[in-house]
């Protein structure tokens, strides 16, 4: 009896020391995640270092930094009770994710929405002026009314050629290559589509070399050359062309697909019925694959919405080509109008959130989600 | 295998603390930190051009440049991050933080020095509410018209030295079949900045300084009749397509550094291009090569002669924000001739010191520009670099694009008077 009495307070003292030891490990090791990350902060704010060493370290303490912290989150709630842990574990996942937005995004955008209603200096307070600025200024004016011209050509362009070519492809013998040169526009920037077209559009006074593509063509046929970016209206379109070049590609790989989903025995049977090749498209095909048209063209009316890098490129918003998205530039970097700037910011948020929501609403339709 | 890769990675995390403690140890050394807008091998020249005080006085001067200095200088000021010394390219931004006090007004050693090797327009420049904070080092001077040398003479050209001369030489260019001028005011994000130079430059010399900083200040609005005048002389050069090598649509497309090419096609499409000094940089290579022979240069007329020839430009002005001794040397010596002069042999830069040595300039027509700048009796800022950024980096700018492009003097100059901010 007195032996078992013994070793069961021994294993009691050396559980309890265990438990306690486990208890210091589990502040301990936080506690050193804490004074490494804070260390290489402090490093990289006030250090002499060569810039190397600094982007070494800074890869290192970013990288390393959110491994760590993964780690360590982990580790902690492996120590909680395995009911506790099992509903805590998501949010190990996914909490950093929860805090970069609400870091990076809500945060900034709640801010944008205080600083909105005040001046440019971010220190007295206007109330509404920025937001009456937004909608009366006549740059303004121009800019919803070419954002408007951006959404209806951009997109309808956009999808339609996304449509015709999906359509034709899907009945071509080369298809993949068809899709594929299609495609690859994709793959550029929209600043890089910008040089690009900047060549194309390029004018040189009549006499010299054309470098320009559409001006060598033109004089070719033996009329003068154009500048076409002082062309007003037409120049929006000259820029508008550049987003379809850019997202055809876009529209044209999710039609596509889409297309392959339609059943051939409805198509065969439509055929049979006697219906032309035009009927079986608009009847059968473009029902079929009307929700993916929805989600296509939603998706490529958030991106007319926020159109920034083609006219910034380009006209820099002269010649009457001003955007939303450049006015919001020009008065927050440019005359360091942040209540403006805001306001413009906070105004084209509003525009693209409905668009948004009825975009998630048909991904989640179609059970992307 | 787990563990030792944690053991690496805090290892790796740790590592960062030996620098940190290398840190106190280069700050015992006397270091002055200066911060500027002008980079790359304006940099470098710069940093030449300091090195006899470093070798000198055994401070060492730290130089950074960046693109986007206007936006960091004042995230780092109001971050409580400022450098030294900062380098300002804009009298707004002096204003700005004079206004806030963060800024060390000059003391009276420096200020002695801003007296005796200085015009006194330098020092109305650097200076906020009657005190003085700004000491100019390179500046640059933008009233100058450029002509290819060789085929000027050839043709039998003179330099015009009055408004009419200038004119009727414009007529005997047209009449021989060549344009007279090349112009482009195409720069990305500010275009028409060419414009409003050309405006600012007609200003000074139609209704002179003082009006002109009443216009700076919008006392005059923008629409006043002697801005219309300045605009109407400008449409008679600009808007007539036989004095501008291929007219307006050349204006808008043509980048202000490409734009002076004509003048060195063979034979050249046009003979003249007003542009500040450093346009010389921008002279396709062969001409950069032979300066003197190619290049011939003379300052834009005066229309008024009751206004002399006056110079518009610009300038880096800088600015103290910690108070230390070796600071304040840096200060002293950037005040003084010996601190531009080796910038001034390497070439590219003008300085404004009334006893420098014009021979230190590398060519001819460098040294007829700062003989031009420093002998200069009226001597004023960039109009735009001076108003509200709204009106000189906004509707100034794209004012000239439409103004260009079709739009009435009238119209362009009353939105211009609407966007200034009250």
């Amino acid at each position: 009896m007195k032996k078992v009495d013994e070793s069961g307070s021994n294993s009691l003292i050396s559980t309890s020391a265990v438990a306690f030891g486990r208890v210091a490990i589990s502040i301990l090791i936080p506690l050193i995640a804490f004074v490494v990350l804070w260390g290489g902060f402090i490093f990289l704010r006030d250090s002499n270092a060569s810039q190397g060493v600094i982007a070494v370290v800074a890869i290192i303490w970013g990288v390393g930094g959110i491994a760590l912290l993964f780690w360590v989150a982990d580790y902690i709630v492996n120590k909680a009770p395995l009911n506790v842990a099992q509903k805590l574990q998501p949010f190990v996942f996914v909490g950093p994710a929860l805090v970069i937005l609400t870091w990076y995004l809500f945060l900034p955008t709640m801010r944008s929405l205080y600083l909105s209603f005040f001046d440019a200096s971010s220190k007295n307070f206007v109330g509404l002026a920025n937001y009456i600025y937004a909608f009366t200024d006549s740059k303004m004016l121009e800019a919803f009314g070419n954002n408007l011209l951006w959404i209806v050509l951009g997109t309808g362009g956009s999808v339609g050629f996304g449509l015709i070519i999906a359509l034709l492809a899907d009945r071509s013998n080369f298809e993949k290559v068809f899709k594929s040169i299609i495609f690859t526009p994709m793959a550029i920037s929209f600043v890089g589509a910008g040089v690009i077209w900047r060549f194309i559009y390029a004018y040189k006074p009549m006499g010299e070399d054309q470098v320009g593509l559409l001006n060598a063509i033109v004089t070719f046929f033996g009329a003068e050359p154009k500048a076409w970016f002082t062309l007003q209206p037409w120049n929006n379109i000259f820029l508008v062309i550049i987003l379809i070049w850019l997202q055809t590609g876009y529209a044209m790989v999710i039609i596509s697909a889409a297309l392959k989903g339609v059943p051939s025995a409805i198509i065969e049977a439509g055929r049979i019925d006697g219906a032309s090749e035009f009927r079986v498209i608009r009847s059968i095909i473009i029902p079929y694959i009307f929700s993916t048209i929805v989600t296509v063209s939603t998706t490529i009316i958030i991106l007319s919405l926020k159109i920034f890098d083609i006219v910034f490129t380009m006209t820099n918003g002269n010649y009457g080509t001003e955007v939303i998205a450049s006015m919001q530039y020009k008065q927050m970097f440019r005359f360091y109008n942040y209540g403006r700037g805001s306001a413009i910011a906070i105004v084209l948020v509003i525009a693209v959130i409905p668009v948004m929501w009825y975009n998630l609403h048909q991904f989640r339709k179609r059970e992307v989600f | 295998m787990k563990k030792a890769f944690v053991v690496v990675m805090i290892a790796l995390l740790l590592l960062p603390a030996l620098f940190a403690g290398g840190k106190a140890e280069a700050d015992a050394a006397k270091t002055v930190r200066v911060f500027g807008a002008f980079v790359d091998e304006e940099a470098r020249r710069f940093e030449e051009a300091i090195k006899p005080f470093e070798e000198r006085t055994g401070i060492k001067v730290i130089y950074e440049g960046s693109k986007d200095f206007e936006t960091l200088i004042e995230v780092r000021v109001s971050g409580g991050n400022a450098p030294d010394i900062a380098g300002l390219p804009q009298p707004g931004l002096m204003n700005t933080f004079a206004k806030q006090g963060v800024l060390v007004p000059v003391w009276s050693k420096l200020e002695g020095l801003l007296n005796s090797n200085y015009a006194p327009v330098w020092k109305d420049l650097g200076s906020y509410g009657g005190t003085t904070y700004g000491v100019f080092h390179r500046v640059n001077a933008k009233s100058f018209v450029w002509y290819p040398k060789k085929a000027w003479d050839k043709a039998g050209y003179k330099v015009p030295t009055t408004w009419d001369e200038l004119m009727r030489l414009q007529d005997q260019m047209v009449r021989d079949g060549v344009r007279p001028w090349a112009i482009g005011i195409e720069a990305g994000g500010a275009t028409g900045w060419v414009g409003t130079d050309w405006v600012e430059d007609i200003m000074l010399r139609t209704a002179g300084p003082d009006v002109y900083d009443k216009w700076v200040s919008n006392e005059l609005p923008f629409d006043a009749p002697e801005v219309k005048k300045a605009f109407d002389i400008l449409e008679g050069i600009w808007l007539n397509d036989s004095y501008v090598y291929g007219g307006k649509n050349t204006i808008l497309t043509s980048s202000f550094g490409d734009s002076v090419s004509p003048l060195f096609d063979n034979p050249p499409k046009a003979m003249m291009h007003r542009q500040g000094n450093f346009i010389t940089g921008f002279f396709p290579d062969d001409i950069q090569a032979n300066l003197e022979e190619e290049v011939g240069v003379f300052a834009l007329p005066a229309i008024d002669p009751a206004f002399g020839i006056p110079v518009l430009g610009g300038g880096d002005q800088f600015v103290v924000f910690n108070d230390r001794p070796e600071v304040r040397e840096f200060m002293e010596y950037l005040a003084t001739w010996e601190s531009g002069e080796l910038w001034a042999k390497a070439g590219g830069a003008l300085f404004p010191y009334l006893n420098q040595d014009l021979n230190a300039y590398p060519n001819a027509i460098e040294r007829s520009l700062a003989e031009a700048l420093v002998n200069a009796k009226v001597f004023r800022f960039d109009a735009s670099d001076l108003m509200p950024a709204e009106v000189g980096a906004g509707t100034f700018w794209t004012g000239i694009v439409d103004w260009v492009n079709g739009r009435s003097t009238n119209q362009v100059l009353a939105d211009i008077q609407k966007s200034w901010p009250r």
